[in-house]
């Protein structure tokens, strides 16, 4: 045996495919911030000079910053929705028995697979039908349903982990149901929590097709995005807009998965003994 | 000795009555109508192997399981509408159950919120049970940082903190290795004594039973065989399956002769006529019964004793030396199973070979006249 177990020998092909796999990934998107600060309204080779003008411009203009205003509002309340419609569902699954439960939670899991264009096509009908008015009301509702499973699948494993003597031990140091979850079960799964929030909101901050067929007058920073790509003149602007957002979903899908993972190590460390 | 015999420092009081308690899943009957008291400062322990219902008439104590027919009282109290949170009673799990959130000391104060005690009295009590379990100067560290033993001290300090009238015990000692486990008897022990609480212990292992208890519940298939002290269950086991579950018996088939002046006449298919103190029994004639006898009851001689004696000729099948004893398997002609034998080897090991005769004796007060399931 050279170095370590069997297991743990470095694998060649598995290394080089690894990296390819993340240039064929993410060269396209570098591109984008490569040409954010391109000092030219062309996205063509040669580079023209570096320049800041592009970040400078968005900051002036205030359709854009309404535009994030919105996408914040919506991914706010989004997130905290999804996240405490997650926490409810993920116990209820994990705790009780429920007829019909592995259908209820293939249903609450199908808007994963389901395409955005038919929900948002759906929605839309249903919100005309209804005479419900379309605004960053609709969007946020077309939002929770994208988000509610992401919620859910990143809850549940960390309520599958959780220990049921827990909530007995502390029903039997005399605490009730409601002291139990928030001094008990409400710790153990923060992890799941923050995650889930920062997951939801960056999908709600990034989603395009619910919201551009549930918007009204007032848009979301994609759909800004998109209107402006009908005008050349701006398209730099987008390039160093799409770059910021580019860069804040990074760091928080980042953050959220680290949080996770910290949740995970901490409670992977306290061994688990079969009853 | 007889089931009311009650344990030297437990009053007469009963903490906890058990009256026809039952539960059942569907058809199956998980408990069956058990009556019993456990008594105030007794160290009660109930025994049997895995699914008997031990753990789950267990479980009703703490609330955790409802009941499908009778009543448990806590003090007198019945507790059929009292949820787990509100019974005086607290409960170390068979995994511990430490909260891996909060560290050893938040552990063990977990209990105290609903007392609204000033911080200081709070830190005090924490500490004084943090001595009591011998962990001093572990407050700070996490569940997972701690050893099986160190665990399952956290949880004893955790459900003793707040004085329950009783504290139930599931296997807590399942997890740990012998030596760690033997100690653990000690230190419970050691612990029960001093606190005066009153233990519900459940567990599988007869010896640690034996080891622990004032009272033992022997209990199988969801019924309790006999209630006793630790000598009472393995010096006058009253039916089979509890002789067979508490130590090693050697067991005879017979039937009752006839009765005369308090004792009766038994036919053992291996011994033949045999007379034996009746003792307030209800035996009469014609009742097929058993006989048994401990292993270590019955002493082994190279040559025929004197007469006057009850005696047993077999011949030696197999020695095995153990060390501190040796075990003899002496085949008797009439019996099916071979007779076992346990001997203290005080003087020299056991000499001479196997396939010899042998002369068994014992005590007459050493038999045991079984009831039959």
């Amino acid at each position: 045996m050279k170095s370590g177990s069997y297991i743990r020998q470095p694998n060649r092909a598995l290394q080089v495919y690894a990296i390819l796999f993340l240039v064929v990934l993410y060269t396209p998107v570098l591109f984008i911030p490569l040409f954010s600060f391109n000092d030219s309204i062309y996205v063509r080779f040669p580079l023209q000079g570096f320049t800041l003008d592009w970040y400078k411009d968005l900051w002036t203009r205030d359709t854009v910053w309404a535009a994030l205003g919105n996408s914040l509002t919506v991914g706010f309340w989004v997130s905290i929705t999804s996240t405490a419609l997650g926490l409810v569902a993920a116990r209820a699954i994990t705790r009780y028995r429920v007829p019909g439960q592995s259908a209820i939670v293939t249903f609450a899991m199908l808007p994963l697979v389901i395409p955005g264009v038919i929900f948002g096509v759906a929605l839309l009908v249903l919100m005309s039908r209804l005479g419900v008015p379309l605004s960053l009301y609709t969007v946020a509702f077309g939002h929770l349903i994208i988000c509610l499973p992401f919620a859910i699948a990143t809850l549940l494993p960390r309520f599958e982990g959780f220990d049921r003597s827990m909530d007995e031990a502390s029903a039997d140091l005399g605490e009730n149901g409601w002291w139990t979850f928030w001094r008990v079960t409400f710790p153990i799964v923060a992890p799941g929590v923050v995650a889930s929030l920062l997951l939801t909101f960056t999908i709600s901050f990034d989603e395009f097709i619910m919201t551009f067929f549930l918007s009204g007058t007032d848009t979301t920073l994609p759909i800004y995005i998109w209107t402006q790509l009908r005008f050349p003149r701006e398209f730099p602007s987008v390039l160093a807009l799409s770059s910021i957002i580019l860069a804040v979903s990074f760091v928080l899908v980042f953050v959220a998965l680290w949080i996770g993972r910290m949740g995970l190590v901490r409670d992977l460390n306290v061994p688990q003994q079969e009853a | 000795m007889s089931a009311s015999v009650s344990a030297p420092n437990a009053s007469t009081e009963p903490i906890i009555s058990i009256r026809d308690v039952g539960k059942s899943y569907g058809t199956f009957q998980a408990i069956e109508r058990i009556s019993m008291d456990i008594q105030k400062g007794e160290f009660f322990s109930l025994l049997g192997a895995s699914g008997c219902g031990k753990t789950t008439l267990l479980r009703m104590l703490a609330g955790f399981e409802s009941l499908s027919s009778g009543e448990i009282y806590i003090d007198g109290q019945p507790m059929s509408d009292v949820p787990p949170f509100q019974r005086p009673v607290n409960m170390v799990f068979q995994n511990y159950a430490i909260f891996p959130h909060l560290n050893v000391a938040d552990n063990i104060g977990y209990g105290l919120r609903k007392l609204k005690l000033p911080k200081a009295k709070r830190a005090e009590m924490i500490d004084e049970m943090l001595g009591l379990v011998q962990l001093d100067g572990y407050g700070k560290r996490r569940g997972h940082e701690l050893s099986g033993g160190q665990r399952q001290r956290v949880a004893l300090a955790r459900a003793l903190i707040l004085r329950p009238k009783v504290l139930l015990l599931d296997e807590p000692l399942g997890a740990l290795d012998k030596q760690l486990r033997e100690q653990m008897q000690i230190e419970l022990r050691r612990l029960q004594r001093s606190i005066g609480i009153t233990f519900v212990f459940v567990t599988h292992d007869q010896e640690e039973a034996l080891t622990l208890s004032d009272r033992i519940a022997v209990m199988q298939g969801g019924a309790v065989l006999q209630v006793d002290t630790p000598t009472g269950l393995y010096e006058a086991p009253k039916t089979r399956s509890v002789a067979n579950f508490i130590g090693n018996m050697n067991f005879f088939e017979a039937q009752v002769a006839g009765r005369v002046n308090g004792h009766a006449h038994l036919d053992v298919a291996a011994f033949g006529k045999l007379q034996v103190p009746a003792k307030g029994s209800t035996l009469t004639e014609g009742d097929k019964i058993c006989v048994a006898i401990r292993p270590e009851k019955l002493k082994l001689h190279d040559a025929a004793p004197d007469s006057g004696t009850p005696v047993l000729k077999g011949e030696l099948e197999m020695t095995t030396y153990l060390g501190e004893r040796s075990h003899f398997h002496v085949s008797v002609p009439g019996c099916d199973t071979p007779i076992a034998i346990s001997a203290q080897n005080s003087g020299l090991a056991p000499t001479g070979g196997d396939r010899r005769p042998v002369w068994m004796t014992w005590p007459e007060d050493a038999l045991i006249v079984l009831e039959k399931d």
